[in-house]
């Protein structure tokens, strides 16, 4: 009988981790929902077109990780929809509460970003390692169309030593 | 029974394979000799440095598989009994935190307290490695007479107390009083003063304990008093939770001018976020003498510059002093500051769980080198396979991103000791063996999760934390 239901209850916890993985993967990439509907509409496709935003994530080794979002996703969206491999990115869930999802841009970057950062934004960056005068969250960087082609540096960590 | 269990590491494997069968035909060639033999890891702590850990550990290291032993019956240490009910965003990782322990190759074990139900040794013959991450459950005293009077208590019980950590509900604080003298400046100390000056329907949507809820209800503290040997330069809060303060309803925050004499002139030599935290209280400060003192009922009270010295009769002596290179050095004059319930915050300490750990009782923490645990400490040789991460080596400070650091450094460290054969992890080692024995599993931990949630729910509150922990075991199905 226990061989039974130990048998029982690995099918079942195998067949639950396969379907939360997709069911995660429908869910969180709003990218992929993109592609369904492409076939639709020419207008609405070249519309969606459009609404893409490439973005460049610098390792401090160098490595570059290339990928996009689209206007009014967060970099932090950016990164978890595409799986993007940075540990322990966004451990708060963007809920201004860690600075786990810090990330350095080019000043002249920065100077364009159409918000500048809040009081509580800017006590959450003061906690983080490599504080620079052009960091941000990347919870609080909501893509724009000019963004495109972006490239934001993660500050070292642990992550980046091991890539390199 | 052993048939059974022998099934289980077979579905173990099979769930390994068929994961990496996604992968490429190189990582399927390597799940050939972890068929073999994986390497057996045991991580001792569930608490963030714990999964953290355990989290790279499953990352990097395709044919490894880790078990959490874990001395209560429910998991997360410090981020369900440490962070304050009133930051539940600060709790989000636990998400992440369940989504590594619902990894095939990851076993949670709790209810198992090391030192008492399992040896370090036994661990050790078990596993290839074993990690000790079991926190800081700790404080360190003011070593004043009188100390162990029943209206002095440590913030850290305080803390477990509105937590519900189980055993920590008998400890009903005195509330009676009107004043509370706080020693010690850091976060915790902070938590401490925003639980006891906010306004109680803030709590009552908050995982804040029934039993606390209603003391903190029943409170006639009005006055924080939130004492420091040093200066406003040397403050140990982080700027969010001073904000906090600030911000919190019919509370007003009343600084010393005369504690600030000269602290503008240094505003420039300042890094930012000490610079940030230093003008935020400088404009505090500004504000108080024209603020509206309206629907002001309770005040918040940072003192400055003063040593505990004495514990009297609902008071506290405090040795005034000045500051030489950073230092705080006691003059002979003396104040004191009212008193009802004074609480000790000035920092947590790590216990020695097992014998068999190298241990520095005086620093409380084990004895270590960038993770690995030292064999003893003249010779700086280190025990081959045995690890520590979190606050039992690094001491208590800093936040989860500094535990999250932390921890992946000494993961990386194990990975690349196994890589260089720096311990055996060639020999067959059997794991921790949980049949007949009273542990929790991840599914019971489940059990009381869902139970928790609903009983939650009833009340308008995102959980009501069961704090007994037969309780604990009858729901999780023990």
């Amino acid at each position: 009988m226990t061989v039974i239901n130990t048998i029982r209850n690995s099918a079942r916890l195998t067949l639950r981790n396969i379907w939360l993985r997709n069911n995660n993967n429908i869910s969180r990439g709003s990218s992929a929902t993109t592609n369904f509907t492409r076939t639709f509409s020419l207008g609405l496709a070249l519309r969606q077109q459009q609404d893409v935003v490439n973005v460049t994530f610098v390792r401090a080794s160098g490595e570059k990780i290339k990928t996009s979002g689209k206007v009014g996703d967060s970099l932090l969206d950016v990164v978890v929809n595409n799986n993007v491999d940075l540990d322990g990115f966004g451990a708060c869930e963007g809920t201004l509460t860690c600075s786990t999802c810090h990330l350095i841009f080019k000043t002249s970057d920065y100077e364009k970003l159409p918000d500048k950062p809040g009081d509580e934004e800017l006590d959450m960056l003061d906690l983080a390692y490599d504080l620079t005068d052009t960091s941000r969250l990347g919870c609080q960087i909501n893509l724009t169309k000019d963004m495109d082609g972006l490239e934001v540096h993660v500050p070292a960590t642990i992550n980046d030593a091991r890539a390199a | 029974m052993n048939y059974t269990r022998n099934l289980r590491y077979c579905r173990r494997q099979f769930i390994n394979v068929y994961n990496n069968s996604f992968s490429t035909s190189v990582i399927k060639s390597q799940s050939v000799q972890q068929v073999a033999q994986p390497k057996r890891i045991c991580i001792v702590g569930a608490g963030p440095a714990g999964f953290y850990a355990a989290q790279y550990l499953l990352k990097q290291l395709s044919d490894c598989s880790v078990d959490i032993v874990e001395k209560l019956p429910v998991p997360f240490g410090l981020v369900r009994f440490g962070v304050a009910p009133d930051h539940p965003e600060v709790k989000n990782v636990i998400n992440t935190f369940t989504k590594t322990a619902e990894n095939p190759r990851l076993r949670f074990f709790g209810n198992v307290t090391l030192g008492t139900y399992v040896t370090l040794q036994e661990l050790r013959e078990r596993y290839h490695a074993v990690l000790l991450t079991y926190g800081a459950d700790q404080d360190r005293e003011l070593e004043l007479h009188n100390e162990q009077q029943a209206h002095v208590i440590s913030a850290r019980k305080f803390v477990a107390w509105y937590n519900g950590l189980p055993g920590a509900e008998q400890l009903q604080p005195d509330l009676s009083g009107r004043d509370v003298t706080i020693v010690g400046q850091g976060n915790v100390a902070v938590d401490v003063a925003r639980m006891l000056l906010s306004p109680i329907d803030n709590l009552k949507v908050t995982d804040t304990t029934e039993y606390a809820l209603e003391a903190l209800a029943n409170s006639k503290v009005e006055r924080v008093h939130l004492v420091g040997r040093r200066g406003p330069l040397q403050a140990a809060f982080t700027i969010k939770e001073l904000r906090e303060m600030l911000k919190l309803p019919q509370v007003e925050t009343r600084w010393r001018a005369e504690d600030f004499t000269g602290v503008d002139a240094q505003l420039d030599k300042l890094q930012r976020p000490r610079k940030r935290l230093t003008e935020l209280m400088l404009k505090s400060l500004g504000e108080q003498s024209s603020r509206q003192s309206g629907d002001v009922s309770k005040q918040f009270l940072p003192i400055f510059l003063r040593a505990p010295k004495a514990i009297v009769e609902r008071e506290m002596e405090f040795a005034i002093t000045e500051l030489q290179e950073n230092s705080a050095v006691a003059t002979s004059a003396t104040e004191k500051l009212p008193a009802d319930l004074i609480l000790r915050s000035i920092g947590y300490k790590s216990s020695c769980a097992d014998a068999g750990i190298n241990f520095d009782a005086r620093r409380g923490q084990v004895c270590n080198e960038q993770g690995r645990v030292l064999q003893d400490k003249e010779t700086k040789q280190t025990a081959p396979g045995l690890y520590v991460a979190g606050w039992l080596g690094t001491g208590p400070t800093g936040v989860i991103l500094t535990t999250m650091n932390g921890a992946f450094a000494v993961a990386k460290t194990i990975c690349n000791d196994i890589a260089a054969n720096a311990f055996d992890t060639t020999s067959l080692k059997p794991g921790f063996d949980p049949s007949n024995k009273p542990i929790v599993t991840w599914e019971g931990w489940q059990r009381i999760d869902k139970h928790e949630t609903e009983a939650g729910k009833a009340k308008g509150k995102p959980r009501e934390k069961i704090v007994s922990i037969p309780e604990m075991l009858r729901i999780a199905g023990v």
